[in-house]
């Protein structure tokens, strides 16, 4: 096999996957034993994909040999390649955790093909070069989770499907409309292509403001940023805590990663004004959404909460247009990845255990339970970013770049919203954990058998990425400069 | 009551012939001209929803004994599969090649890869629509 | 011709937007049918139309039409084709379970109340 093609691996092998699962939808353990590999070789793809970046720079991949800028192009650049190792590394304990969880039914109709299928758009979306083709993975990526929000088909799930697919084909039909602006302005839709030729220009550009603002719109429903985030309680709430842990980990990620993308490299014609309406946004969404996690009583819809807040913190982060701002991004992004998955799964077991999703219905689990407790208490703590837990590095470099960048109002609004995301979610561990017991004898509780070590893998993992932030910070930071430096990009892809 | 689908019935036997012909040759005709796989797919799954509203779906289902859900993994591999062809070559994937050959009946004709990889796609958009008419079809 | 085109593609927005605001679902998925629609249409005619002769070698022509936004709107109807027809399937089957295709019968209580 030559290796010029291996860029296109981390999207080939969940493709191949979910397509072969098709073929044997009946046969249950073949479907695990073939999941688990893929994840694994995935795994080790992506990891190899990381240090060949590390030492010989961006990889990029002319598909069908059509040369950029005329043909779709995968450019493997080092933020690209970091988060697609980190939806691989994650999604495979999501997937022990579902071998547990999911229940025979949804196993039979196709529930892991289209596991893998997600897998497919959101590395795609990574690692593509181009922005329609960017529009194609998001569509890969939303039609499988399409599916496996309403797999299953009770009544909950159908409502919250049909209020998701109706918020996503609109925001499809705008990402369109927003493409073709930008194609009639630049006459291009290559990233790099783009970048040099919005790059080049000396004097501000009305419409590309306001394509950038549409892009905003766009990226922004898909990412859960305020004022767009209302359809992301319900929805994420409504399918089992495998589903959501995967769709808490990686969608609203895949809208970050875009705006992060795009108004790094292209849309920095008019910074002023973009990048000020972005923090503006980044800062309510962090006070909003933890002003939801607060009010709310139901453990899963705290959690989804606090999804929408850790957006914030990231698009701060792009927002200030620094360096320290992108590799705190860049990290909070990873950390909140892993420790999202985390959450969903310990928070998933919890409901199943205490038979109850209402925290004043619960109480005392940490008794049968003590695993499951602590297990959620280093969780929450790496979450709101106590040294040496993975949160803490993410954050430090974030309040950095806004102190660099002079955003002194919205480092305090992280901070303030930090101690209040502690708040919301200690409430769970106290009330929850602790409390007057309510239920006596411990055979009232369902077992947990299988569903406690998934998460303790990823909250490994987050204590690892903690611990070894100083081995990961060259690569976020050779991404960070990546972003920075639009010309090694353009440079890499154009080769001129 | 039966109903009266003498008429339906009986064009539905000679026009389901000419759509499939027709299909065929849009598939064949999307190198170089308009059609190819996706228009291909549509109108033979077209065929097939005439004969389905014709005649019934159990009836159709006997003639036709195929589980569209694998035909559209196996279109998707096929698919997939040419595009993964071009790692022997150690050229980027998804290249294409094409070639001239002299076939037996049909003299000098012009193969390309691009033909096995719209085969896997008119096996999808087949395999696609008559899914999605068979499950809403089937529930009464 | 591009300013009718614009016009047209305002006119099916509109359309989709007034059919996405009722409460009947097939009118709803129509609506997002056709707000796709309008926006496929505003990509063709915002890469300006037929600018010049096909796009096809051995055609001998000074000027050729700009093909890329005609592949990528094929994409893009193929995959709204895609969505609207599972969006027509889930919104069958939301009728199945509620009994009305009225979205007030989805109503209920959360998730995991």
């Amino acid at each position: 096999m030559h290796m010029i093609n291996i860029l296109i691996a981390p999207i080939l092998i969940p493709l191949l996957t979910g397509t072969i699962l098709l073929l044997i939808p009946k046969k249950i353990t073949a479907q695990r034993t073939i999941s688990i590999i893929a994840g694994i070789v995935l795994i080790a793809v992506n990891i190899f994909l990381v240090l060949d970046v590390y030492q010989n720079g961006i990889r990029t991949l002319e598909l069908g040999g059509w040369t950029p800028p005329f043909g779709i192009v995968l450019v493997g650049d080092m933020l690209a390649l970091l988060l697609v190792t980190t939806t691989s590394v994650l999604s495979l304990p999501v997937l022990l955790y579902s071998f547990r969880s999911i229940g025979r039914e949804r196993e039979k109709f196709y529930y892991y093909s289209f596991y893998y299928f997600l897998i497919t758009g959101v590395s795609g979306a990574f690692i593509t070069g181009d922005i329609f083709n960017l529009f194609v993975f998001f569509e890969v990526m939303l039609i499988a989770s399409y599916i496996l929000i309403v797999h299953g088909g009770t009544k909950v799930q159908l409502r919250e499907s049909f209020k998701y697919v109706l918020v996503n084909v609109i925001s499809s039909a705008l990402f369109v409309g927003a493409v073709a602006y930008l194609y009639a302005v630049t006459g291009t839709l290559n990233m790099a292509h783009l970048s040099e030729r919005i790059g080049s220009l000396d004097e501000t550009v009305p419409i590309l403001t306001v394509i950038a603002v549409m892009f905003l719109i766009v990226f922004g429903l898909k990412g859960a940023l305020f004022p767009l985030y209302f359809w992301l309680p319900g929805s994420y709430a409504a399918p089992p805590p495998a589903i959501a842990a995967i769709f808490g980990a990686l969608l609203t990620k895949v809208g970050i990663y875009s705006l992060f993308r795009t108004y790094s490299l292209i849309f920095v014609n008019d910074t002023a004004f973009t990048h000020t309406l972005l923090g503006i946004l980044a800062g309510i969404t962090m006070i909003a959404g933890v002003i939801g996690a607060i009010a709310h009583q139901d453990v899963f819809k705290i959690l989804v909460y606090n999804v929408i807040v850790a957006v914030g913190y990231v698009l701060f982060g792009v927002s200030v247009l620094n360096d320290s701002g992108f590799n705190g991004a860049i990290f909070y992004l990873i950390h909140d990845m892993i420790i999202k998955a985390a959450l969903f799964l310990l928070v998933g077991t919890l409901v199943f255990v205490a038979g109850t999703s209402k925290l004043k219905k619960m109480g005392g689990i940490i008794k049968y339970y003590p695993a499951l407790g602590w297990m959620f208490f280093v969780a929450v703590m790496s979450l709101v970013g106590v040294p040496p837990l993975s949160g803490f590095i993410g954050k430090l470099l974030l309040i950095q770049g806004g102190a660099n960048a002079g955003d002194y109002w919205l480092v305090a609004t992280m901070m303030i919203s930090s101690l209040l995301v502690l708040y919301s979610m200690i409430r769970i561990f106290l009330n929850g954990f602790f409390g007057k017991p309510t239920l006596e004898r411990p055979d009232q509780f369902s077992t947990a058998k299988g569903l406690l070590w998934p998460s303790a893998l990823l909250i490994a993992l987050s204590v690892l990425v903690g611990l070894g932030a100083e081995l990961l910070y060259p690569l976020v930071d050779i991404a960070a400069t990546t972003l920075l430096q639009p010309e090694i990009y353009i440079e890499a892809v154009l080769k001129e | 009551m039966r109903p009266n689908d003498v008429v339906v019935q009986t064009a539905t036997k000679v026009l389901v012939f000419i759509i499939l012909v027709f299909s065929v040759f849009m598939f064949f005709n999307g190198h170089h001209n308009p059609g190819g796989g996706f228009i291909g797919g549509l109108m033979t799954s077209s065929a097939v929803v005439l004969l389905m509203l014709a005649f019934d779906l159990d009836t159709v289902k006997r003639i036709l004994p195929i589980d569209y859900k694998i035909l559209i993994a196996v279109g998707l591999l096929i698919a997939v599969l040419t595009a993964v062809g071009s790692f022997l070559f150690g050229v980027p994937f998804l290249s294409h090649t094409f070639g001239y050959f002299t076939l037996p009946i049909l003299g000098e004709v012009e193969l390309a890869t691009a033909l096995l990889f719209d085969l896997g796609v008119y096996l999808v958009v087949v395999a696609v629509t008559l899914t999605i008419i068979q499950t809403i079809g089937e529930d009464r | 011709m591009e300013i009718v085109m614009s016009i047209v593609a305002g006119v099916l927005f509109m359309a989709g937007t007034y059919l996405v605001l009722s409460k009947n679902m097939i009118r709803i998925i129509v609506g997002t049918s056709v707000i796709s629609h309008g926006a496929h249409l505003l990509l063709l005619t915002m890469a300006g139309l037929k600018t010049g002769a096909p796009p096809l070698l051995g055609l001998e022509a000074s000027n050729y039409t700009d093909p890329l936004p005609q592949a990528l709107i094929l994409t893009a109807i193929v995959i709204s084709f895609g969505v609207t027809s599972f969006f027509l399937v889930l919104g069958y089957r939301a009728y199945k379970v509620t009994g009305t295709d009225d979205t007030d019968g989805l109503r209920g209580p959360d998730a995991h109340d």
